[in-house]
């Protein structure tokens, strides 16, 4: 092995230990049989029983998956035509519209929708707050993904299908949506990702009474990081994992950064 | 009657005229090419006649009616893209069957039509493929079955041959050819390619900067152009810059500066003193040996300053005593012998004086 090849197989591996040491412990002490997060005691798979019957964090995980699947849903529709608009017609402020949201750092989202819902629209916080949240710093990332996909096609295409006789609505149906729809999968996944561990935006937003699972473990930690924690923690994280894998696998240009 | 008909069409992209007052009749069953230079506004027509974009002035008639309006997908008439603009989930028989199911047909006669589109164009065995695991020239003729399959009045080809190499395109040139004869359905191609257009078509219209500059069949253009843009486009030419120097009833005498008296004949009352050019093809010269005698009324001697030997012919540039090059293209018919000439040899340059044409400036 050459001298600079290893050194760079020394930087890799620390930068991934780096990252991945701290989550590996979170997982490794949420089997651990000891209330106290210092020394491994023994094998266990109590945390996970008690977690299913604590009643607050199952309503705070069944509030997070609502909301991600309607956030996501939505703001899969609303991106969708936030693509196509942006690929189409070549008005400049269209994108910095759209992507805005994206770039914004998630306290100033946070800080202003909380003032846009209180102060313009005189909303209770709660449930609706946080799913229109949601669905707003989602938009740009299904926008993106389908305006790459878009990127990649022959225009000549769509007009080949109208010359064959295809109405607009037809066109859009049987040739623009299935050669969007990877790209919407992707952006679903990727909506639902975001939306299911948010906690800055949610922070703001959520008012009291309705809790998601992030908010959840944030109020547990207050007291002490319990085994409890690492569960919830250890099961948020193989879903983000399944979730960002499966959106790789339908549209690996996007997410390997090629488009 | 005329199956389509261009009247005065004039199409503006901001300042710039596209296409500037064209009027054209094509009529049925038709090969029409429409060829000229990158730019020169064909494929702006093409695209006016197929309905993604609308001329400033001026009407579009199929069979008699105005197509202003019409959207894309209810004009009888339909398009082979460039890029073959093939539908990249379908498969190649899902791709011909898609004009059929969006004019509604049964699935009995959509099976049907689509086997016979794919037998008339050898792809019955690609039918479950998808296009991206076919070669151009099979793409191609996905792209032409499919525009025919609804057995449309007019179909529209925007250089459908230029993506594919050259040996593949003389073999799609002769089955486009056979194909638009058998199907008997009118075609309107577009090509810059003066090759292409000459081989295919029943009539081309030569366009320039929006304008055509001559409409005619293909032996007539290439014997007989119009202007000296037509002349230099289509094939070969010599082009002479000339003086009228007599006019007779058929007789036409030109002078050459520094080279003399040119005769060549022309129908046309032309005025004594008209300066003009006179454009001469290359294979209508013969080039002899500076002593050999020639029975011809043009004889200009010269020298030979460059030989391109082609083969079949052999491509003489000589020189003439005014300086101007001229080329001239020998068969190289007689057997054993290749060339006649070589560079450097004094020779003398003949034609019949019914060769060249007298282009008016």
């Amino acid at each position: 092995m050459k001298r600079s090849t290893f050194w760079l197989w020394v930087a890799s591996l620390a930068t991934y230990a780096f990252l991945y040491i701290p989550l590996a412990v979170v997982v490794l002490f949420s089997f651990n049989d000891s209330v106290l997060n210092a020394q491994w005691v023994g094998f266990t798979t109590r945390w996970y029983a008690k977690l299913m019957g604590d009643g607050e964090m199952l309503r705070a995980a069944g509030n997070s998956v609502l909301i991600a699947l309607l956030s996501s849903t939505i703001a899969t529709v609303l991106g969708a035509m936030a693509g196509l608009a942006m690929h189409r017609y070549h008005f400049r402020f269209l994108p910095l519209l759209v992507l805005t949201p994206v770039a914004m750092p998630e306290i100033l989202l946070g800080v202003s929708l909380l003032l846009f819902f209180r102060q313009v629209l005189d909303l209770t916080l709660g449930f609706l707050s946080i799913l229109v949240a949601h669905i707003t710093f989602s938009i740009g990332f299904v926008a993106v993904i389908v305006r790459a996909r878009l990127a990649g096609m022959d225009e000549s295409i769509f007009e080949a299908a109208r010359d064959l006789g295809a109405t607009p609505w037809a066109t859009f149906s049987r040739i623009t949506l299935p050669l969007i729809l990877p790209a919407l999968v992707a952006g679903f996944l990727m909506s639902f990702t975001l939306s299911i561990d948010d906690f800055v935006i949610t922070f703001f937003v959520a008012g009291v009474g309705v809790s998601t699972l992030p908010l959840q473990i944030y109020s547990m930690i207050k007291v002490a990081v319990t085994p409890e924690v690492n569960a919830v923690s250890t099961l948020l994280m193989a879903l983000t994992l399944t979730l960002i894998f499966l959106a790789s696998r339908f549209a690996p240009d996007v997410l390997k950064g090629k488009a | 009657m005329a199956l389509l008909e261009l009247k005065n069409i004039t199409r503006r992209f901001g300042d710039l005229e596209a296409v500037k007052d064209v009027t054209l009749s094509i009529d049925a069953g038709e090969f029409f090419t429409l060829l000229g230079p990158s730019g020169c506004g064909k494929t702006t027509i093409l695209r006016m006649i197929a309905g993604f974009d609308a001329p400033d002035e001026g009407d579009i008639l199929l069979d008699g009616r105005s197509l202003a309006g019409v959207p894309p997908e209810k004009r009888p008439l339909h398009t082979v893209f460039q890029s073959y603009a093939l539908f990249p989930h379908m498969t190649v028989a899902g791709n011909v069957a898609f004009p059929l199911e969006m004019a509604g047909r049964s699935r009995e006669e959509i099976r049907r039509r689509v086997d016979e589109t794919l037998a008339l164009v050898h792809l019955t065995d690609k039918a479950s493929q998808f296009p991206h695991e076919l070669s151009g020239g099979q793409k191609q003729r996905v792209a032409l079955a499919r525009g025919l399959v609804n057995k449309p009045h007019l179909l529209l080809l925007d250089e459908p041959l230029g993506a594919l190499d050259a040996k593949l395109r003389v073999e799609m040139q002769v089955e486009l050819i056979a194909l638009q004869r058998e199907v008997g359905i009118t075609f309107v191609f577009v090509t810059h390619s003066q090759q292409e257009a000459l081989a295919l078509s029943h009539r081309i219209g030569v366009m320039r900067n929006g304008c055509i500059e001559q409409c005619d069949e293909p032996d007539k253009l290439y014997t007989n152009p119009a202007n000296r843009f037509v002349a230099d486009f289509i094939g070969r030419i010599n082009l002479l810059e000339v003086e009228v120097a007599a006019s007779g009833k058929v007789l036409l005498k030109l002078n050459a500066e520094g080279l003399g008296e040119i005769a060549a004949t022309d129908p046309r009352p032309i005025r004594v003193g008209e300066r003009g050019a006179f454009a001469l093809r290359p294979e209508l010269i013969r080039v002899f040996g500076h002593k050999e005698s020639a029975d011809l009324r043009n004889r200009f001697e010269g020298r030979v300053k460059e030989l391109l030997y082609l083969g079949d012919v052999t491509l003489y540039k000589v020189e003439l005593a005014n300086g101007f090059i001229i080329e001239a293209l020998m068969p190289n018919a007689a057997s054993g012998r290749a060339k006649f000439h070589e560079v450097g040899d004094p020779v003398a340059v003949c034609w019949r004086q019914d060769a060249g044409v007298y282009l008016r400036n």
